[in-house]
C-alpha cells in the first residue's frame, strides 16, 4: 500500500506525483533525494527501502529516473516495489521509453494510468494490454464513449472476448538464458539456466490451451515413462492466466491465453552446466609499458549447432591506449567507456576453437591509489534450435468451442543469461593489488 | 504538450488567458485549456485561482475531459472547500451514469476529495453503487467504503457500509472479493491503530472458505491481499491448517514476487499449528526453489526478498541450506544486494561448503569498493568463528590478504585475527609475527586497538612485545581512545606477565593515562590498574589475565519473540528492516497493535515494550557480529567462576617469581591512601561474578559488547529482567 506515488529526475525533482492517501504530505518527495545524499555523506547504505521521521521511502531506478512510493505505515514493501517496477513496464510499453521528456510530454495519460492502476494505494490493474483498451492516447478520436472492458474485473482479466483472427496460430519460444560463473582456477563455481516459454497467440474467440513439457515429475507421477529425457524443472512460475491448483496437482499446465505476446512460464534448473562457450584469456602484464591478451574461445557444444552473435567482452585497464589486435576469426572492437575490447564472432560453430591476440599501451605512471577492478570477462551468444535443460514441449492442444484448427510452432533457442561472466586470473608478475 | 509548459508568458497574465480560454465557447478550446491547467499543476504552479472556472467544465460527455476535470478537484479539493459544493450535483450524477466507467469515476473521486463539506453527499450514491451490476464499480465502491472510514468512520457504521462489505466477500466476482478484502483489512488496521477493542474484520471459517475459493481467480494483487488475510485467520485444529498450507502452497508457483512472498507468510504462521514433522519438513522444501528464484528479480525485489531470506533463515535454518552457491555475488549487483548476499553466505556457511565460500570471499576482498571489500574480509572471520573445522583454511586466506598488503585489506584482516584469537586461543601464534610486521601500515583506531590487543594477550611469547608497545606508549597521547585503552591494558598484561622489563613502561603510560588525558575512561581504567598493581599484585594478575570464554556467533540475532512477530509481517517493512513496525512508524500505533495481539495469539506472549528490549539486545548483539567494539577482555559470566577457583594458583606463580618488582610498584604508588581502595580491587571482580552463569546468549553477547562503562547503564535499561535485580542484590551484598 502506497500513500503516494512520484517519479523524480536525477536531481530529485518530482516530474509528476500521484497522491493516494493524505497521510504523507505531497512536499516530502522533495526529500528524497537530499536524504539519499545525506545518507551517502554518512557511509551509510541508500537501500531501496528506508524510513525517515515515520515516512518510508520506497524506490526503484528506471534509467534516469527514480520512481518513488512513500508510506506512512508498515507497508508491504514487496508489493509497492513490484508495483512500481510494474508501473514502468506499463509506462515503457506506452511510450516506448520512459524518460523525462516522454512523461513531460504525456502528463495527462500518466495521470490516468496511475488513477487506473492503483486505488487508495491498492495496486489494481497493471495489465497494459488490458489497460490500452481502454486508456488510449487518442481517446479525443473515438465517437464512442470507451466502458472498462470485461476483462478488467473477470475471472479471466487478461484477455477481452470476441477476439477473431482469419488464421489460428501459436508461436512458442523456448528461451533459455545460462547464468554461469567461472573462477579464475576454471572450474564452474555456479551455473544456472533460467527458462522461459514465451507465446505469440493469434487465436479467436476463448480458447482452453493445454501444454505438455517432458516434465520429470509429471511422468513419474502418471507412471508414464518417457522416450527421450525428462527434465527436472527445480522451480516454475507461470503467468496469472495458468491454473496454480491444476498445475499443483497433476502437473498440468491448462490456461486461457492471453491475447498477443506473453510469458506462459519461466523456469529454473540449477543442475550443473558445462560452459557453452569457453573463455580463457592469458594476460602478460608489462606495469608501466604495455599489457598483451591471448584470448582463446571454444564452442563446448555438438557440431551441428552454431552460436550466433557472440560477443566476448575482455575488461581492460582504465587507461589502456592504442590497441591492436589480431584474431583468427570474427573481429575485435576497443570500447574504452566500458574498459573493455569486444571480440565479435558472428557464427561459431560447435567444437571449434579460435584464438584472439590484443596488445595496449599502458602511461608509464600510475595514481598510487588506482586499483584495479579486476570485472569478469562476460560473453554473449545465442544458440538456436537447441536447449541445454534438454527441455522439450510435446503437445499444445487448442480447444476452442467453435472448433477451429489451430497451427502451434515452438522454436527453440539457447543465449547468455545476464550473468554469463569468467573471473580472470591475476597477472603473473605483477602484484595482483596495487600496493599502498 | 511540451510547448505549454515553456510559455513565457508573465504568471498573471497565463492565469487569465487560461482562464478565458477555460470560458470559451468551443470544446476544443475550453479542453485544450484544462490539459494546460493540469501541465502548470504537474509542474508545481499554482493554477488554484482557476478552480470555478474548471468547475465549469465538469459536466461533459467527454470521458477524457471529465478525467482530467476531476484530477484538478482532487488537487485543489482541500484549499477549496466552499467552492467543492458546486460539484456535488455533477458528482451525484456521474454515480448514476449509463456508463460503468463513468459511474467508478465518480465514485473513485469523490472518495479522494477529502473535503468535509462533501462527504455527507458520498453516502448515497456509494450505497448505490455497493449494488452496482456492473463488478467494476463495485470494485470501485468497496474501496472508496475504506476511503469514506478514513476521513470520517461514524458515517461508515451509522450506514451500515460494513456490513455490506462483509457481504460483498462473498461477491461473484474474485476482483470485486479482493477489493472487498482489501478495504476490510484497511478498515481494520484503521480502528486498532485508533485504539478500537474489538477486530473490526475478524476471520472466520466461512468468510475463510470464501477466501480460499476467490485465490484461485483473482488477479495477482488481489491475491496478496487475500493471503494477507489468510495469515490473519486463526485455524481452529491442525487439520484446518494444514488444509490451508495446501492450498496456499500453489500460489508458490505465481509469477508475482510479491504473491510468492505473501504465501510464504500464510506458510509461515499456519504452521505453527501442525505438528506433523513430515508435513513441516515438506512444507519448507517447498519454498527453497520460489525463494531462489526471487534472486533472478530486479535488484530491488532481490533486496526486499533477500531480507527476507535473512529472516526466514533465523526461523528455519534448513530451508537453503544446499543453495549457498545461489547467493554468490554477481559482478554488477549493486552493493546493497551484496552486502545482503554476504550475509545469508555466512548463515548457510557449513563445514561442507566452507571452501568455495572461502575462494568466493577472497575474490570479494580484491573488489574496488572498500566497503564491499571490508565486510567480506570480515566475513571469512565469522565463518572461521562460526565454523570450528573450517578456521585454519579461513586464517590462512586472511593471510594471504594479509600478503597483499592493500591498507584497507590489511587493517580489516588484523581486526577479524583479533577476533579469531578470542575464539581459539593460542592456536595460531605462529601468526602473530606477520600481523606485527603489518604493524606500521595500521592508521585505523580499530586495527590498531585490535593489533595492540594480539600483542598484549601475547606478550610472553613475542620477545620484543615491549618494544612494541612502547611505540604506542610514546604516541600515546595522539592516539585516539579505544587505542588508548587497548595500550593502557596491553601494557599492564605485559608487565604482569614479564615484569622485569616493563616496569618504566607501566610507569610512564599510568603516568600519562593519569595525568594528561582527558577521556574518563582512559583515566578510570588507569586509575583501576594502578590501584589494583599497587594494593594486591596477584588479584591484578587474577582479573587482568583472566582465562575469557571464546567468543561464538549466534545462529539467530533477532530474539525469538520478535522473530515470529517479524515473520508474521512477511513482506512488510518491519520484515525488510528487521525491527518491529512500532520503531518507525510510532504515534502510538503499536501499542494498541500489539496488545491485541498479546490477547490474539496465545504462543506470541510479548508486549511491546519486551520487543523493543530485545530489540535493543539484538543490536547490541549484531555489534557484536560486526567486531565494530573494542575488543572487550573485560571478563563476563563464566570468566567470574573460574577466578575463584584461579586465584590461589595465581598467587602461586606471583610468590615463584621474582616479587620485587611488585613491591616496587607498591613503593611507587605509595604515596596514595590504601585505605579507601581496599573494596576497589575486589568490586569489578564480584561485578561480573554476580552475572549468572547460565544467562542467555543473547544477554551475554550484550554484555561482552559493551565496555565496562556501559555495564551500569544496561542494567539501569533492563530493570524488569530478574538477572538484572539479582545483580543489584548482590552488589548490595558486597558493600
Amino acid at each position: 500500500m502506497a500513500s503516494l506515488i512520484a517519479i523524480l529526475d536525477l536531481k530529485g525533482k518530482p516530474l509528476i506525483q500521484r497522491s493516494y492517501r493524505d497521510d504523507v504530505p505531497v512536499t516530502y518527495v522533495e526529500r528524497f533525494l537530499p536524504l539519499c545524499l545525506e545518507m551517502e555523506e554518512e557511509g551509510q547504505q541508500i537501500t531501496p527501502c528506508f524510513s525517515n521521521q515515520g515516512v518510508n521511502y520506497m524506490h526503484i531506478r528506471h534509467s534516469n529516473l527514480y520512481l518513488l512510493a512513500m508510506s506512512k505505515r508498515n507497508t508491504n514493501a514487496a508489493e509497492v516495489i513490484i508495483f512500481l517496477h510494474r508501473l514502468v513496464q506499463v509506462l515503457v510499453e506506452y511510450f516506448k521509453e520512459l524518460e523525462e521528456e516522454s512523461i513531460r510530454d504525456n502528463f495527462v495519460i500518466i495521470y490516468e494510468l496511475m488513477d487506473e492502476m492503483m486505488d487508495f494505494g491498492y495496486p489494481q490493474t497493471t495489465e497494459s494490454k488490458i489497460l490500452q483498451e481502454y486508456i488510449t492516447q487518442e481517446s479525443y478520436k473515438l465517437e464512442v464513449q470507451v466502458r472498462p472492458p470485461i476483462a478488467v474485473t473477470n475471472a479471466v482479466s487478461w484477455r477481452s472476448e470476441g477476439i477473431k483472427y482469419r488464421k489460428n496460430e501459436v508461436f512458442l519460444d523456448v528461451v533459455e538464458s545460462v547464468n554461469l560463473l567461472v573462477n579464475a582456477n576454471g572450474n564452474v563455481v555456479r551455473s544456472e539456466i533460467l527458462g522461459a516459454v514465451k507465446m505469440k497467440c493469434y487465436l479467436s474467440g476463448m480458447p482452453e490451451l493445454r501444454l505438455g513439457l517432458n516434465d520429470k515429475v509429471m511422468f513419474e507421477s502418471t507412471g508414464r515413462t518417457s522416450r527421450g529425457k525428462a527434465i527436472e524443472m527445480e522451480d516454475v512460475k507461470f503467468h496469472q492466466c495458468v491454473r496454480l491448483s491444476r498445475f499443483e496437482n497433476d502437473r498440468t499446465i491448462s490456461f486461457i491465453p492471453p491475447d498477443g505476446e506473453f510469458e506462459l512460464m519461466s523456469y529454473r534448473l540449477s543442475t550443473p552446466v558445462k560452459p557453452l562457450i569457453w573463455v580463457e584469456a592469458a594476460v602478460e602484464y608489462h606495469k608501466g609499458s604495455r599489457v598483451e591478451y591471448m584470448v582463446k574461445c571454444k564452442a563446448q557444444f555438438k557440431r551441428r549447432s552454431t552460436a550466433n552473435n557472440v560477443e566476448i567482452h575482455v575488461p581492460v585497464p582504465d587507461d589502456a591506449d592504442s590497441p591492436k589486435f589480431r584474431a583468427s576469426t570474427g573481429s575485435v572492437q576497443y570500447a574504452p567507456d566500458k574498459s573493455a575490447f569486444v571480440w565479435k564472432i558472428k557464427q561459431l560453430a560447435g567444437s571449434r576453437e579460435f584464438l584472439m591476440r590484443a596488445h595496449f599501451g599502458l602511461p608509464s605512471v600510475r595514481g598510487e591509489q588506482e586499483v584495479d577492478k579486476r570485472a569478469p570477462i562476460t560473453v554473449k551468444f545465442e544458440i538456436p534450435y537447441f536447449t541445454v535443460s534438454g527441455i522439450q514441449v510435446r503437445y499444445l492442444k487448442i480447444v476452442e468451442k467453435s472448433g477451429y484448427q489451430a497451427l502451434p510452432w515452438v522454436r527453440y533457442i539457447t543465449q547468455n543469461g545476464d550473468d554469463y561472466s569468467l573471473r580472470t586470473a591475476a597477472e603473473k608478475g605483477s602484484a595482483p593489488i596495487v600496493p599502498m | 504538450m511540451s510547448g505549454f509548459t515553456s510559455r513565457q508568458a508573465p504568471r498573471k497574465g497565463e492565469n487569465y488567458e487560461l482562464s478565458v480560454d477555460l470560458n470559451s465557447e468551443y470544446r476544443d478550446k475550453r479542453k485544450d485549456a484544462i490539459k494546460r491547467v493540469i501541465a502548470s499543476m504537474t509542474v508545481g504552479k499554482d493554477v488554484s485561482g482557476l478552480f470555478p472556472d474548471v468547475l465549469k467544465n465538469m459536466q461533459t460527455e467527454d470521458l477524457e475531459q471529465k478525467k482530467l476535470v476531476y484530477l484538478y478537484l482532487m488537487n485543489y479539493a482541500k484549499t477549496q472547500p466552499e467552492l467543492v459544493i458546486l460539484a456535488v450535483n455533477t458528482f451525484v450524477k456521474d454515480a448514476e451514469d449509463s456508463n460503468p466507467l463513468v459511474r467508478a469515476l465518480a465514485i473513485r473521486t469523490m472518495g479522494c476529495l477529502r473535503a468535509e463539506k462533501i462527504i455527507d453527499y458520498l453516502c448515497d450514491p456509494l450505497q448505490k453503487c455497493l449494488r452496482d451490476d456492473d463488478p467494476y464499480v463495485r470494485k470501485t465502491a468497496a474501496l472508496c467504503v475504506a476511503k469514506l472510514y478514513d476521513l470520517k468512520p461514524e458515517l461508515v457504521m451509522d450506514n451500515g457500509f460494513l456490513d455490506q462489505l462483509r457481504d460483498m466477500v462473498a461477491d461473484p466476482n474474485p476482483m470485486v472479493v479482493a477489493n472487498t478484502i482489501a478495504a476490510l483489512s484497511d478498515i481494520h488496521f484503521a480502528s486498532a491503530a485508533a485504539g478500537s477493542e474489538e477486530g473490526l474484520f475478524t476471520i472466520d471459517s466461512s468468510i475463510l472458505q470464501k477466501l480460499l475459493i476467490a485465490l484461485n481467480e483473482c488477479s495477482e494483487w488481489g491475491r496478496v491481499a487475500i493471503l494477507n488475510a489468510l495469515a490473519r485467520y486463526d485455524a481452529i485444529d491442525e487439520r484446518e491448517s494444514e488444509h490451508i498450507c495446501e492450498r496456499v502452497v500453489p500460489q508458490f508457483q505465481h509469477a508475482n514476487g510479491s504473491v510468492v512472498l505473501a504465501a510464504i507468510k500464510a506458510v509461515m504462521i499456519h504452521m505453527r499449528g501442525i505438528s506433523g514433522d513430515q508435513f513441516r519438513k515438506m512444507l519448507v522444501r517447498k519454498m527453497a526453489p520460489p525463494l531462489v528464484t526471487l534472486l533472478a528479480s530486479p535488484p530491488e525485489v532481490q533486496w526486499v526478498a533477500l531480507r527476507n531470506i535473512n529472516l526466514l533463515l533465523q526461523k528455519e535454518s534448513g530451508v537453503l541450506s544446499n543453495e549457498m552457491r545461489v547467493f554468490f555475488c554477481k559482478y554488477n549487483d549493486p552493493l546493497y544486494v551484496k552486502v545482503e548476499k554476504l550475509d545469508i553466505m555466512v548463515r548457510l556457511a557449513t563445514e561442507y561448503n566452507v571452501d568455495p565460500l572461502l575462494s568466493e570471499l577472497k575474490e570479494y576482498a580484491s573488489e574496488v569498493d572498500v566497503d564491499f571489500v571490508r565486510k567480506s574480509v570480515k566475513a571469512i572471520g565469522q565463518a572461521a568463528i562460526k565454523i570450528e573445522e573450517g578456521a585454519e583454511r579461513c586464517v590462512n586466506v586472511l593471510l594471504d590478504l594479509i600478503a597483499t598488503r592493500v591498507s584497507y585489506v590489511v587493517q580489516e584482516a588484523v581486526v577479524v585475527m583479533k577476533d579469531i584469537f578470542r575464539k581459539y586461543p593460542s592456536q595460531y601464534e605462529g601468526i602473530i609475527p606477520t600481523l606485527c610486521a603489518n604493524l606500521d601500515e595500521l592508521d585505523e583506531p580499530e586495527a590498531k586497538a585490535s593489533l595492540i590487543w594480539i600483542i598484549g594477550e601475547y606478550a610472553n611469547k613475542i620477545d620484543n612485545a615491549d618494544e612494541l608497545l612502547a611505540i604506542f606508549v610514546d604516541t600515546f597521547m595522539e592516539e585516539s581512545y579505544p587505542v588508548q585503552l587497548q595500550t593502557l591494558t596491553a601494557v599492564v598484561k605485559l608487565f604482569l606477565r614479564k615484569p622485569e622489563t616493563s616496569q618504566s613502561l607501566v610507569q610512564k603510560v599510568l603516568n600519562t593515562a593519569t595525568k594528561d588525558c582527558d577521556s574518563p575512561d582512559v583515566r578510570d581504567r588507569a586509575y583501576i590498574y594502578w590501584r589494583l598493581l599497587s594494593t594486591d599484585p596477584g588479584a591484578a594478575k587474577a582479573v587482568i589475565l583472566a582465562h575469557k570464554p571464546p567468543i561464538t556467533i549466534p545462529r539467530t540475532n533477532i530474539s525469538p519473540a520478535l522473530l515470529d512477530e517479524l515473520i508474521g509481517e512477511i513482506p512488510t517493512l518491519a520484515s525488510v528492516y528487521h525491527k518491529p513496525a512500532g520503531t518507525f512508524i510510532g504515534l502510538g500505533r503499536i501499542g494498541a497493535d500489539s496488545v491485541q495481539k498479546k490477547e490474539d495469539v496465545s504462543d506470541d506472549q510479548f508486549s511491546a515494550q519486551k520487543a523493543l528490549q530485545t530489540v535493543a539486545a539484538g543490536q547490541q548483539a549484531e555489534n557484536l557480529l560486526d567486531f565494530d567494539d573494542a575488543p572487550s577482555d573485560q571478563p563476563s559470566g563464566l570468566a567470574a567462576t573460574q577466578i575463584s577457583t584461579t586465584i590461589p594458583a595465581a598467587a602461586n606463580l606471583i610468590a615463584g617469581t621474582s616479587s620485587n618488582p611488585l613491591d616496587d610498584l607498591v613503593s611507587i604508588f605509595g604515596n596514595m591512601g590504601t585505605t579507601e581502595l581496599t573494596l576497589t580491587p575486589v568490586a569489578p571482580t564480584n561485578l561480573f561474578g554476580s552475572q549468572p552463569p547460565l544467562q542467555s546468549q543473547q544477554q551475554q553477547n550484550a554484555f561482552g559488547g559493551l565496555g565496562l562503562g556501559d555495564m551500569t547503564s544496561l542494567q539501569a535499561t533492563q530493570p524488569s529482567l530478574p538477572q538484572a535485580q539479582k545483580q543489584e542484590e548482590d552488589l548490595l551484598g558486597l558493600f
